[in-house]
């Protein structure tokens, strides 16, 4: 995973769309609280976002 | 020794090709194996059958090249969605589960896959990314016969490519223009495809068989309002009438209202003289394109040679016209110019640019190999799993099978000829076709209703000796693989008559138009695979022998299945195809199979398991 982050850094810097990172963030975050919710105990927080 | 696997997968069209020390040893689409058209998953049989052939293990393979950057990729989604939100909202949501799950983490993704043709394969370091469009020039110009060749790469899109320009000069290509997504040649095809009501990625080709049947009478209103096309051939789509940037279809409701019908159902509703010229106006409208796009080129470059690639350079109509003005002196197009032959490109790019290895070039025809890169099976195996079917065969040497197949053609038969290695790439070459008599008056009709039980209206092709191509066809050029559509010879031809002309679409089929109606187009055109002596040694002594009998150098070509199936890949295959069909003969290798003398339980019916295109 580390190496994933590692490229994908490099990718944003050779490309310069360092805009990206945040939409990227973001999307990251959302997908681990969709895995995360599936049946557990997270699934009420998702409510309280939205 | 340099081992280089490349691969393309999970798009459309997966497969894998080796090279050793730069040369192409193997290479085969994973449909072919799996059964499934156009399938996307990860080449395992496709790799496996690499690895077995070439008596390897995934840990000799020195690089393994995948064929498109996954991360490029994935910024072109996420600019496009910004730029079209909030509409697309769908598709995003869609989409971006499967991006987040495996294909942004595509290295490791490949890395457990590979893992499993070899547990003690540990180095992700091996795994290497090309881009798209150059692994569509690379494998576009490295097995050209040229030292120094324009490139010109035509596709739906990869990451943000869908039209590029390059120039390939002895092991070098430089990338010099490129026109970005949603602005793509494939993508404005295939919009017509979906709006005919065919499949897009598989029904491009049946638009352009339906188009001769049709008049370009929308090309205006295309030009007008679909697409602005300049002078020096690039373009802009005005994508108001389009839906795939962002969608779930390929087209808008603007698209429909703007040619005054909805999208053709394809189980109600009938083809049309609306449809045929809809597929005529917008075959005409890529052949503006790639011809203003060519003369371009030429002019500004001034180099002789055009080598082409992507799944527009599968449009055979579109080369044939390019070729037809003399704008280059020679033109040569990859088999595989489709995804599948991404796998190849990437491979080769590797090889000459990363690692800046020496280019000899071929020139005697290429260095395809005649595409024949698939497995083969020798005569035990044959005899084997024949034995096993229940089939009942005769064993035959070589000339007095060839013989016997010829007498068999003149008598009107329709064979199933299974020999050699398999093709790689769309197009049966004599590896895996079924043949015929291209002078029978029934054949076209009795091909396309009773053997691959598709639409009457469908063209075949014809492979003719390489030798007398020029007599019987406008064309005196190589064209191994099916990509070149030239005229039928005037001295053939057999004029329509008053009355003929004034027949509309599906009725000209009819009409008798050439000595060798069964590969004639109703526009006089035909599909020219011109067979080698070097390559394909004995599909060129069967056609010499039918020209013997005959007086005729050529045969019908067309690929060895049913409609919306897999070309056949082994003997299995081709005898289920063989039993599901009105096919007379099979020949497997020195095998001859009568289907009056099969088991009549045998007999299967499987047509109904696939879809028309």
């Amino acid at each position: 995973m580390i190496n994933f982050f590692k490229e994908f850094f490099e990718f944003l810097m050779e490309r310069k769309k360092y805009w990206l990172l945040p939409i990227i963030i973001v999307l990251a975050l959302f997908g681990v609280l969709i895995v995360l919710s599936q049946g557990s105990a997270v699934a009420p927080f998702i409510y309280t976002i939205f | 020794m340099s081992k280089i696997l490349g691969i393309s997968a999970f798009y459309h069209d997966s497969a894998a090709t080796l090279l050793v020390d730069g040369e192409i040893i193997a290479a085969a689409q994973e449909e072919r194996f799996t059964r499934k058209k156009h399938d996307e998953r990860y080449p395992f049989n496709a790799v496996q059958y690499i690895l077995n052939t070439s008596k390897l293990k995934l840990g000799d393979i020195d690089h393994i090249v995948f064929f498109e950057k996954p991360f490029l990729k994935f910024e072109r989604l996420l600019e496009t969605y910004l730029a079209f939100a909030p509409r697309g909202f769908k598709s995003f949501s869609l989409a971006m589960p499967i991006w987040l799950r495996e294909k942004l983490f595509q290295k490791n993704f490949l890395f457990n896959l590979l893992c499993q043709h070899d547990p003690k394969f540990k180095d992700i370091d091996k795994i290497k990314f090309s881009e798209h469009h150059f692994s569509h020039a690379a494998s576009a110009f490295y097995p050209s016969p040229f030292e120094e060749a324009v490139i010109l790469t035509l596709d739906g899109v990869g990451e943000w490519a869908t039209t590029t320009l390059a120039i390939g000069k002895k092991n070098n290509i430089e990338m010099l223009k490129e026109i970005y997504f949603p602005h793509s040649l494939g993508l404005l095809y295939s919009a017509f495809t979906y709006y005919i009501g065919f499949k897009v990625n598989s029904g491009e080709y049946k638009v352009m068989g339906l188009a001769p049947y049709g008049k370009p009478i929308y090309k205006e209103k295309i030009l007008q309002n679909l697409v602005d096309v300049k002078k020096d051939g690039s373009f802009r789509l005005n994508m108001d009438f389009f839906n795939y940037a962002t969608g779930l279809t390929m087209t808008s409701k603007k698209f429909s209202k703007l040619f005054g019908q909805p999208i053709r159902r394809p189980d109600k509703d009938l083809l049309k003289q609306f449809h045929m010229d809809i597929a005529a106006s917008i075959q005409a409208v890529t052949e503006e394109i790639v011809l203003k796009l060519s003369k371009n080129i030429s002019e500004k470059y001034k180099i002789k040679n055009l080598c082409l690639a992507g799944g527009v350079a599968l449009n055979c109509v579109a080369n044939g016209k390019i070729l037809k003005e003399g704008i280059f002196k020679k033109i040569w197009v990859q088999p595989a110019a489709g995804d599948a032959g991404g796998s190849l490109g990437a491979a080769l790019a590797y090889w000459h640019q990363e690692l800046e290895k020496v280019r000899v070039v071929k020139s005697k025809i290429d260095g395809m190999k005649g595409s024949y890169l698939g497995p083969s099976y020798n005569e035990q195996e044959i005899e084997k799993t024949l034995k096993s079917l229940g089939a009942k065969f005769e064993k035959y040497g070589e000339k007095e099978l060839i013989d016997k197949v010829a007498t068999e053609l003149n008598n009107e038969k329709t064979i199933g000829w299974f020999q050699g290695r398999m093709e790689f790439g769309p197009r049966s070459l004599g590896a895996r076709s079924i043949i015929a008599d291209p002078r029978s008056d029934k054949m076209q009709k009795e091909l396309n209703l009773k053997v691959k039980f598709r639409e009457s209206f469908r063209p075949f092709a014809p492979s003719v000796l390489r030798e007398d191509v020029n007599s019987w066809f406008d064309l005196n050029t190589d064209s191994p693989y099916m990509l070149m559509v030239a005229d039928i010879k005037k001295r053939i031809q057999i004029p329509m008559s008053e009355n003929d002309q004034k027949l509309f679409g599906i009725e000209k089929l009819n009409v008798k138009r050439s000595s060798i109606p069964a590969v004639t187009h109703v526009d006089y055109s035909a599909r020219i695979q011109t067979v080698h002596e070097e390559t394909n040694p004995k599909y060129h002594k069967l056609l010499k022998k039918f020209k013997d009998i005959t007086g005729c150098p050529i045969l019908v070509n067309t690929s060895f299945n049913i409609r919306g199936e897999p070309i056949v890949c082994n003997v299995k295959d081709a005898f289920k195809c063989f039993m599901g069909t009105n096919l007379d003969i099979l020949v497997c290798e020195n095998f001859i199979l009568h289907k009056d003398m099969q088991d009549k339980s045998l007999q299967i019916n499987y047509k109904q398991e696939t879809k028309l295109d």
